[in-house]
């Protein structure tokens, strides 16, 4: 049987089967290939992700904790009975110190140097007076009394307790001591707790004291200047680029500037700000103003970029139909076309906050790398970011900081994860079918 | 040619408008007259200019970049390319329908509402109301849609969503409603359903409809013109037109010999 609907093709007729499974097979081949290989990067993505995630829990998590001592300490009596006297002033004449290093010293009557004693009340943090202090400022009753008080040990008690250091009489834990803490902890004083203070404070030297609330109160009060500058800009001027401008070769260049300056090194737009803003303006050094200004520049780009591609993407009809009834330029756009843009705006939006609050050069250049203990008021007072405050802590010395470093990073990561997931639900919540 | 009528009748007169995108011309020379209450369907192969002809009399074309307009359109008389005129008030008087259904991803109420108050036509919120089923009525669709007012116009069927945006030019009550092809993307009982809104609408406004099915032109409309590479070629009563068309082009295009 000949086919009749083969004449006039080169290919013969029992070949043709023949040949188009041989290529079927090789399509197939090549599919699988393919999807092999895709399969193979996301792995290789996801692996890097995990080994870096978890790398940082392990290293991190037990910044989390923190070893505290369980000591009981007898309060003088209250030489003010009308409460109204009692001040801070009054109450830091009493010598809080002295009653830790007693408290501790009663569980160790047999140190009677005056070396050992001291190698001893090392094992307390400085924070402890302060805390002691402001539990009885709070409530001045306890005076007089016998509490039981959680003295903070010190970071290097603290590391010993989590195995980061071992003792030995060169070190920072000597062999002496390390018996005095193995007591210790036999004797159920020493323990560990959740690590409030983490959260609750500034920065310090003193590893056990030094916490993230600062950073993140300065990343916040950045973001908010930066958000409230780039935000509106970005979008009034991706609407009129997008909508209102005529296309010549002055908007054309003005969008391939825009485009280049998305790509700028962010250590730039610090320079920026140091020159401009601090040297020119002469504004605050280390304010989260100038540091929200300067990363407002740098987002601004991202956030025309993104409100413009999500200003396009609203499809051609819907402005037909609105003008076509009537509406004015301006409210086919604010009616029609920004209602429907505003997923992709705000997707954009907070994609390029993440990414500046991720950032550390520009804020370096700025000064925001000083070592802030006060929390933050408002966005003049002097303030570090989180990333920049992990730059600082992964730079000290002390072993104590390296865990602080892993343990910042991880709530700057959750903070970021926190924010594009976000991202990904206001797009799922708000996108519309047309 | 020239396609001129008695003046009492015409509705909207064009005079030797020529059209032209980045440099190509669509038209030439385009003198048509519409008439008052009555249907003119413009008909003609693919690109021949008869979707730019309808964009020209509500000035739609304004917005596409490089598109130039010579000549003069004129509505009861006056020049709608007057640089004093406002656009926004000739677009309340003449509406346009679009060939894809194109209603706002909004509740069926705002669709239609959005005209009147942007134009300020209600007073108040029972006017509106009013305006809205009015309109819905007027479009053949109230019985379908009153229960579900709120419910999304995106939500509807095609033929459906084409009579919504119907009702949605009818709302701001205009002297003239431009359709442009309007029936391209229903099916047969959909498009069916719109011709009978047309002809009814025919007793209120004037209507001016672009179509490639001329079945369809011969079903709705009064008065049709041919348009041929941009130009003009013939326009007469439909019914001229189809019976004994003048023009060589005419017949070949409507006995199916070409487009």
């Amino acid at each position: 049987m000949t086919n009749t609907l083969l004449k006039g093709f080169p290919i013969k007729e029992g070949e043709r089967t023949e040949t188009i499974s041989k290529r079927r097979e090789r399509r197939y081949a090549a599919e699988k290939r393919f999807k092999i290989l895709g399969i193979l990067s996301i792995l290789v993505a996801i692996s890097t992700l995990f080994l870096l995630i978890g790398n940082m829990i392990n290293k991190g998590f037990s910044a989390f904790k923190q070893t505290y001592l369980e000591l009981s300490i007898s309060l003088p009596e209250n030489k003010f009975p009308n409460e109204k006297q009692i001040s801070p002033n009054v109450i830091s004449e009493l010598n809080f110190k002295s009653f830790l290093k007693r408290a501790l010293l009663k569980k160790f009557p047999e140190i009677k140097s005056r070396r050992d004693k001291r190698l001893l009340y090392k094992l307390i943090s400085s924070g402890a007076t302060f805390d002691l202090q402001d539990a009885v400022f709070e409530n001045p009753k306890l005076l007089g009394k016998t509490i039981t008080t959680l003295a903070i040990a010190s970071d290097d008690v603290d590391q010993y307790i989590k195995g980061n250091i071992t003792a030995n009489n060169q070190g920072r834990i000597t062999i002496k001591q390390s018996k005095w803490i193995d007591k210790l902890v036999d004797d159920g004083v020493i323990n560990q707790k959740f690590n409030l203070k983490f959260f609750t404070n500034g920065d310090s030297r003193e590893p056990e004291l030094a916490g993230i609330l600062g950073a993140t109160i300065g990343s916040l009060l950045t973001m908010l200047v930066a958000l409230a500058l780039a935000f509106p800009l970005g979008v009034a001027a991706a609407i009129y680029l997008e909508e209102f401008a005529p296309k010549n070769r002055w908007t054309d260049l003005v969008e391939v500037n825009i485009s280049n300056l998305a790509a700028v090194p962010s250590i730039v737009f610090g320079l920026l700000g140091l020159a401009v803003f601090l040297g020119f303006f002469g504004m605050h050094r280390s304010a989260p103003l100038v540091g929200g200004v300067v990363l407002a520049l740098m987002t601004l780009p991202t956030v025309i970029i993104a409100s413009r591609a999500a200003l396009g993407s609203v499809p051609p009809s819907i402005r037909e139909a609105a003008t076509g009834i009537g509406a004015s330029p301006m409210q086919v756009v604010l009616h029609h076309v920004l209602p429907l843009a505003i997923p992709g705006i705000l997707t954009g939006t907070i994609i390029g906050a993440a990414r500046a609050l991720g950032e550390t050069a520009p804020l370096l250049m700025i000064g925001m790398v000083a070592f802030i203990v006060d929390i933050p008021q408002g966005i003049n007072d002097s303030a570090t970011a989180l990333p920049v405050q992990i730059f600082l802590w992964a730079d000290s010395p002390e072993r104590a900081f390296v865990e602080k470093t892993a343990a910042a990073t991880l709530v700057l990561l959750t903070v970021l994860i926190i924010m594009n997931l976000g991202a990904v639900l206001l797009r799922k919540k708000f996108e519309r079918r047309w | 040619m020239v396609a001129t009528k008695n003046d009492n009748q015409i509705k909207m007169s064009a005079r030797k408008v020529c059209v032209s995108y980045s440099g190509k011309q669509a038209l030439f020379n385009v003198d048509l007259d519409i008439l008052h209450q009555s249907v003119t369907a413009l008909i003609g192969p693919s690109g021949c200019g008869k979707s730019t002809f309808l964009r020209c009399l509500n000035r739609m074309n304004d917005y596409i970049e490089g598109c130039i307009f010579h000549g003069s359109v004129r509505i009861d008389g006056k020049d709608i390319y007057d640089p004093k005129l406002d656009v926004v008030e000739l677009r309340a008087r003449i509406g346009m329908v679009f060939q894809k259904p194109n209603p706002f991803p909004k509740s069926i109420y705002d669709n239609i509402a959005y005209g009147p108050q942007i134009h300020g036509l209600a007073k108040d919120k029972s006017e509106l109301e009013e305006i809205v089923h009015t309109s819905l009525e007027k479009a053949g669709l109230l019985k379908e849609v009153k229960d579900r007012l709120q419910e999304p116009g995106t939500g509807l069927s095609g033929g459906q969503q084409q009579r919504l945006c119907i009702a949605r030019a009818i709302a701001v009550s205009p002297e003239v409603i431009l359709m442009d092809e309007p029936c391209s993307a229903l099916d047969p009982i959909a498009t069916a359903h719109v011709e009978e809104l047309i002809d009814e609408l025919r007793d209120n406004f004037t209507i001016v409809i672009v179509t490639h099915n001329m079945q369809q032109a011969a079903r709705v409309s009064q008065n049709t013109a041919f348009f041929h590479l941009g130009n003009l070629v013939e326009y007469g009563a439909t019914e001229t037109i189809f019976t004994s068309p003048q023009d060589e082009r005419t017949q070949g295009y409507i006995t199916g010999r070409f487009g």
